[in-house]
């Protein structure tokens, strides 16, 4: 919790005024910023890929210069002065700034020397950073081999050397397990109580409800700044949970989406979670299928409800790819996905330690953990991309040893991040996957055709893929991976860091096509994205620590305390279980 | 079916190549750089010379050397000077290449019948110019002898050393080069392209993608073969049509021989480049294997220096060298018409070269993929 | 916020010491611990050494030629035993040319010396006798070499016969010798002239990598977050790979003194002095390719075409510069290896020759500060 204080101590750490800034011809990185950022609190950052966020951390740095408006950090203008506010703050960019063939030892001293930190004071400040990090048995280790929440301490030690005044994080939370970035985030707490300034950038929404003050950054452009509650206090009252829905949530939520006075919807585990237009009552879902009626109560807003009502609301719910998909049937009972015991070893280190699990044909199954877990690993195994050392897979029917190929036609593949050949134009990629899919002739003319104009390519067409915006990206390399129309789809982190609208969006097809029968398996670390599956299980040093439903995995955690836990509370806990467990 | 995926395949790779400006960078900088560089400035031909002459001679025959020297087109300048002093500084520091040095009795020891000597000293740190430097001036030497009395007397005597440059009657200096460029352009493309053509999907992170869609191993493969070789021998076509219309390099021999075994050549070369790619993770250490590769086989193919001039245990490591046989034929082609058994019989190595470094690189290739 | 500007001025001095130090620390860590930095500092020179040192030679010691005598005499087997005598060639002998045509087209001997059947008889008549040299002209320096050195044992056969009183004595004799390198040894004076490609290697192929990498991994960022300067920041990067240009290149001599028996008759000071004034302008190309490209992969390339090519083939090193055309003799002005390598040939060859050296530095160092003050102007504390 922020102590409270008085406004008065508090004079601008950071002022923006008008701050503009251009790469290149197109529309600004930053557009006309305004804002005031105080000491001793936490102001986030906050906002999609591509926002703005990087710019406008290196601006206050002065690493970089607005091309219009002005930046006043701690008194000096970034302009005149640079080198009095470098010496004065701390910063963390993205990737944390370490040295990888240095040891944490010697990455420390190096910011000690730079920054001028007494050597005097040298002992007593590296023990307190040490202890505070819990990083003093790696001391000796280089940088490089530490593992992503360690690195991330290391960094943020690395920058509060010589106390700064004001803290400048660029997205410390990427590709952290949330466990760490708690640490990380109850750190950075402590160093506001002292009065130091902290400027926590991100693209997850939910670390914006905790902070203090939040710029919500979208395209360049400030949407909001204020503390978070206010911002989630625009949909208070109008944010609904629909419960009791049953099986066929995404069929509902589809038609639900088109009904008016509904602004956002997505699933939420066994439930819908609705965001209405004010003053209305959220729908009855009519009896018309047969269904029992739905249990409809008002839930506590989040940002990102507030978000997207904000932008104007989501997308609708009808998926025009998934109207086109031909529709599997069920077959004898026998799962899509099979993993018996994957086990995969690095030498004497185990990546993946029997994992097991079925997928049947229609569901959406997340592997869930944080980067290194052992998830990646996994999914690689199944999709054919690593040898299992031991276990085995099966996709569609096929032995993953044997007839790799023939399960190879029938899977699509998407990694959000990696999917596309940035130099080649969109039709050229989708010509390319037409191709390696086997796709010849009318079929593969009809094919394209159709994903360009679902996914409105036809004003892009010859833009090479590296030069399309995020949301864009996103959607060519969904309809690359779907072109030849799969049974199973293997997502890879599908929509980290993607704005809450085209994530809307690509769930929207997502569902529409389980709908139809095609399974998915996705990985993520992204609490969110794991409440669209069905089952998930829980990779955690290389195991699977937990399987089921969403809703199972809260309900296992909930408690006199926390009587509604997150899907971020349920992964804490049941990895703090995990290792009780293991260390009794 | 397997062709609809090879051809996504291969028109992905050319369209990558050529849409990615690193990649039209690779394409187009290094051969015209190279083209330019090695035809006119990598010469090994001497003009240009600086020499310096001390001449205590006061006669008619001194000045009649020092003269033919000024006057022949290889020389740039004549400086005179005066003292052995002067002539020692001039070479120590590079000012000149060579000095004559004619003695006080030179023109009345020629006069009289005697035997006269002029002294000449070369700068043995750039002993490659300086050993033809010194064919030349002996050669003058003799010209100007043959005009004394008694060379004239002797002239009869004297045998005459007749040489015939067969191939290549003038020595013409590009007539070498330009063929040699055509083999080594055709190393230096095929391997490139192909040692990047990997690593960049795996930096990219695309290489998964490929792996993960129906093609199999050999068919990737394929598609990482085939567009270097198209661009390998376009490369050779142009560098071909340089040397011809441009260089006027004389064409003897037959380019279906040339064109037959080029592609042998350029399939052990991209062989060569997957294998670098197969072992790198970056683009930048794909960059560095290759030029690790490069400068060896350059140095060790016979472009710069001859093979047999190489110590004999250094020789056999040569037969390794792709850029070694197609050298030869290329060479050969252009300016010798050599015939289709001596092709063939360069052209084998090159097969198995080509057999060895595609099935180790698939080997690799396959090994990395699991 | 006063009170802080003043602290921080006093000390300044010890602040730029210690911070300069904890620089060079870190990058001295970071080469000893990177497998590319000691490819390219160590393992490369290796290499480039040990071909200049074997593999390239440009003796034509034993040419392989056909000896065609078309007439059997004592005199023409006189004259047979003299190219069979020659350290430069290595002879196959034969009695018709034809035999041996096709060994031509086949490169399996340079050239055919033809001493014809009339021979014997043209020379004691005094009828112009001729020896024919056919020679591959596809390769035109050794074609030439061919030609000299026919003629050169020719004229040797002569004035053997002449000294014996067998036959008159040249007018003029040419006394030819070969300064500080007699032998004509080409290790003598390619070892040292790589010595000078390995410098630039470590200068600039590996500076403006690891200055690529920092910008890279965004480590330059967080550098430029903290109070050290721009210059100190340069400077910094530039002592490691100094001290490391300098240890790679006393390797080589080392190893080309004790290995390859070069002779060394300069002084070391006149080595380093000159060394270090090269690594000048060496490093400053590093750097401002980096501070340029922020990129590994087009630095490599960049380093690649813009120092190792022109020092390898603009610097006289293998090709004389006074035989290009004027347009490139030009561009070669500006390559600083251009004037390292004579000094070092010099250095190794011909003993301390002070003129030259002090010429050499002089051009070096200037373009040496011309690197620097481009390379100092584009690695502001900026970033884009």
């Amino acid at each position: 919790m922020p102590t409270p204080r008085t406004e008065i101590d508090a004079a601008p750490f950071v002022r923006l005024s008008a701050v503009t800034k251009r790469f290149g011809a197109a529309s600004p990185a930053l557009d006309a910023i305004e804002g005031v950022i105080l000491g001793g609190r936490i102001t986030g950052l906050v906002g999609p890929d591509g926002a703005g966020k990087t710019t406008l951390i290196r601006l206050m740095t002065g690493l970089m210069l607005a091309d219009e408006g002005t930046v006043e950090v701690l008194g000096y203008d970034t302009r005149r002065d640079p080198g009095a506010i470098q010496a004065a703050i701390g910063y963390m960019p993205q990737r944390f700034g370490l040295y990888e063939d240095l040891t944490v030892q010697e990455n420390l001293d190096l910011y000690a020397d730079l920054r001028g930190l007494p050597k005097t004071e040298r002992g007593r400040t590296f023990a307190e950073l040490l202890e505070f990090t819990d990083l003093a048995r790696f001391t000796a280790r280089l940088a490089g081999k530490l593992s992503g929440g360690m690195k991330q301490k290391l960094g943020l030690a690395c920058a509060l050397l010589r106390k700064p005044r004001l803290l400048l994080l660029d997205e410390p939370g990427v590709g952290v397990d949330p466990i760490s970035r708690r640490d990380l985030w109850k750190m950075v707490e402590n160093l506001t109580a002292e009065g130091i300034g902290v400027v926590w950038s991100t693209a997850y929404l939910e670390e914006a409800e905790a902070c203090d003050h939040v710029f919500l950054l979208n395209q360049g452009r400030l949407l909001f700044s204020g503390p978070p509650q206010e911002m989630t206090g625009r949909v208070e009252d109008r944010v609904f949970r629909l419960s009791g829905v049953d099986g066929r949530r995404r069929d509902r939520l589809a038609r639900l989406l088109d009904q008016d006075g509904v602004i956002d919807g997505v699933i939420q585990g066994e439930a819908i979670r609705l965001v209405m237009k004010p003053g209305l009552p959220p729908p009855t879902l009519g009896t018309d299928d047969g269904a029992a009626p739905a249990r409809a109560s008002v839930t506590p807003p989040r940002f990102e409800d507030a978000f997207v009502d904000m932008l104007g609301g989501g997308p609708g719910g009808r998926s025009r790819l998934a109207e086109t998909q031909r529709a599997f049937t069920e077959e004898a009972g026998r799962p899509v996905i099979e993993a018996r015991g994957l086990t995969k070893r690095f030498g004497d280190f185990t990546a993946a330690d029997s994992i097991t699990f079925d997928i049947p044909r229609g569901e959406i199954f997340g592997l869930l953990g944080p980067n290194g877990a052992g998830k990646s690993t996994t999914f690689k195994m199944l999709c054919g991309l690593l040898k299992p050392s031991a276990g085995e897979g099966r996709v569609a029917g096929f032995d993953l040893r044997r007839d790799a190929a023939e399960a190879r036609n029938r899977l699509g593949y998407m990694a959000q991040k990696f999917s596309l050949y940035g130099d080649l134009n969109v039709i050229q990629n989708l010509n390319f996957f037409a191709g390696v899919y086997g796709l010849s002739g009318a079929r593969k003319r009809e094919r394209i055709d159709l994903m360009t104009e679902i996914f409105d390519f036809r004003s892009i067409h010859d833009m090479s893929a590296k030069d399309l915006p995020l949301g864009l990206k996103q959607r060519l390399a969904l309809a690359s991976a779907v072109l030849h129309e799969p049974e199973v789809l293997f997502l890879d982190e599908p929509t980290s860091g993607v704005d809450p609208i085209t994530r809307r969006e690509f769930w929207t097809h997502i569902n529409g096509l389980v709908e139809k029968g095609v399974t998915v398996l996705v990985t993520t670390h992204f609490m969110d994205e794991a409440e669209y599956c069905d089952r998930i299980s829980l990779i955690y040093r290389g195991r699977s620590i937990a399987l089921g439903s969403p809703d199972e995995m809260k309900a296992r955690v909930a408690s006199n305390d926390l009587p509604d836990p997150t899907m971020e509370d349920a992964f804490v806990a049941l990895v703090q279980d995990s290792e009780a467990k293991e260390a009794a | 079916m397997w062709w609809t995926r090879l051809k996504a395949l291969i028109v992905k790779e050319l369209l990558a190549v050529l849409r990615d400006p690193k990649g039209r960078t690779v394409l187009i900088g290094p051969p015209i750089l190279q083209l330019l560089v090695f035809s006119y400035a990598a010469t090994l031909e001497v003009k240009n010379v600086d020499l310096i002459v001390l001449n205590r001679d006061h006669g008619h025959w001194s000045q009649e050397i020092i003269q033919q020297i000024g006057g022949s087109p290889t020389f740039r300048s004549v400086t005179l000077a005066a003292s052995p002093a002067e002539v020692r500084f001039a070479l120590d520091t590079q000012r000149v290449l060579a000095a004559v040095e004619i003695g006080p009795t030179f023109s009345r020891d020629i006069e009289a019948g005697r035997p006269a000597e002029v002294q000449v000293i070369l700068d043995g740190r750039r002993s490659n110019a300086s050993q033809i430097v010194s064919g030349y001036v002996g050669r003058i030497v003799g010209a100007v002898a043959a005009e004394t009395p008694a060379g004239k007397r002797a002239a009869s005597d004297l045998i005459q050393v007749e040489a015939r440059n067969w191939f290549n009657p003038n020595l013409t200096f590009q007539w070498f080069m330009v063929p040699n460029l055509v083999a080594s352009i055709a190393l230096l493309i095929g391997l490139i392209v192909t040692a990047l053509s990997v690593a960049r999907e795996r930096e990219l992170g695309t290489f998964d993608q490929l792996i993960v869609s129906p093609l199999r191993t050999h068919e990737i493969l394929l598609g990482k073969l085939i567009p270097p070789m198209m661009i390998g021998l376009f490369h050779i076509t142009i560098y071909i049509l340089a040397a011809v219309f441009v260089f006027g390099v004389p064409l003897r021999g037959s380019l279906l021989l040339l064109y037959g075994s080029a592609i042998f050549y350029l399939a052990a070369v991209v062989g060569l480049g997957l294998f670098i790619s197969a072992l790198s993770m970056t683009q930048q250490q794909a960059i560095l294997g290759a030029f690790l590769f490069m400068v060896p086989a350059m140095l060790l193919s016979g472009f710069a220096t001859p093979i047999e001039n190489m110590p004999s245990w250094l020789q056999p490591v040569t037969l390794i060298n792709p850029l070694r046989y197609f050298l030869v034929i290329v060479k050969g082609v252009f300016l010798k018409d050599i015939p289709l058994a001596e092709v063939v019989r360069q052209t084998l190595p090159l097969c198995l070269i080509a057999i060895v470094t595609l099935s180790s690189a698939a080997w690799l290739f396959r090994r990395r993929l699991e | 916020m006063n009170v802080m500007r003043k602290l921080d001025l006093k000390p300044e001095r010890a602040g730029r010491a210690r911070r300069f130090a904890a620089l060079v620390r870190k990058e001295s860590y970071q080469v000893v611990r990177d497998p590319s930095s000691i490819l390219i500092a160590f393992v490369l020179p290796m290499i480039l050494l040990f071909l200049f040192g074997y593999g390239v030679s440009l003796d034509t010691t034993r040419t392989r030629v056909a000896l065609v005598i078309e007439e059997a005499t004592p005199l023409t087997r006189d004259l047979a035993a003299s190219f069979e005598a020659s350290r430069y060639f290595s002879v196959v002998n034969g009695r018709d040319r034809r035999e041996f045509e096709d060994d031509l087209v086949l490169g399996r001997v340079r050239g055919i010396l033809v001493v014809p059947a009339s021979f014997t008889a043209d020379h004691a008549a005094g009828r112009h006798p001729t020896v024919q040299v056919i020679v591959d002209g596809s390769d035109p320096n050794t074609a030439n070499f061919v030609q000299n050195y026919a003629q050169g044992t020719v004229a040797n056969w002569e004035r053997q016969r002449a000294s014996e009183g067998r036959s008159p004595p040249p007018a003029i004799a040419a006394d030819q010798r070969f300064w500080f390198n007699p032998e004509l040894t080409s290790r003598n004076f390619l070892v040292p002239g790589s010595i000078a490609i390995v410098m630039t290697l470590v200068g600039t192929l590996l500076t403006s990598l690891v200055v690529a990498r920092e910008w890279e991994r965004g480590t330059m960022e967080a550098m430029m977050a903290t109070p050290v300067s721009a210059a100190e920041l340069l400077a910094g990067k530039l002592l490691p790979y100094f001290i490391l240009g300098l240890t790679s290149m006393t390797l080589c001599v080392l190893i080309a003194v004790f290995l390859f028996g070069v002779p060394f008759r300069g002084s070391i000071a006149a080595l380093y002095a000159l060394s270090a004034t090269f690594l000048m302008p060496a490093l400053g190309q590093g750097l401002l390719i980096s501070a340029a490209t922020k990129n590994q992969f087009l630095a490599s390339q960049l380093a690649l075409i813009s120092a190792f090519l022109p020092a390898f083939l603009l610097s006289g090193f293998l090709f004389e510069i006074n035989s290009m055309p004027t347009v490139i003799q030009w561009i070669t002005y500006i390559v600083p290896a251009r004037y390292l390598i004579p000094s070092l040939q010099t250095v190794f060859l011909a003993g301390d020759i002070w003129p030259m050296f002090a010429r050499s530095i002089a051009v070096m160092f200037l373009i040496g500060c011309i690197f620097f003050a481009l390379a100092a102007r584009s690695t502001k504390k900026r970033i884009g």
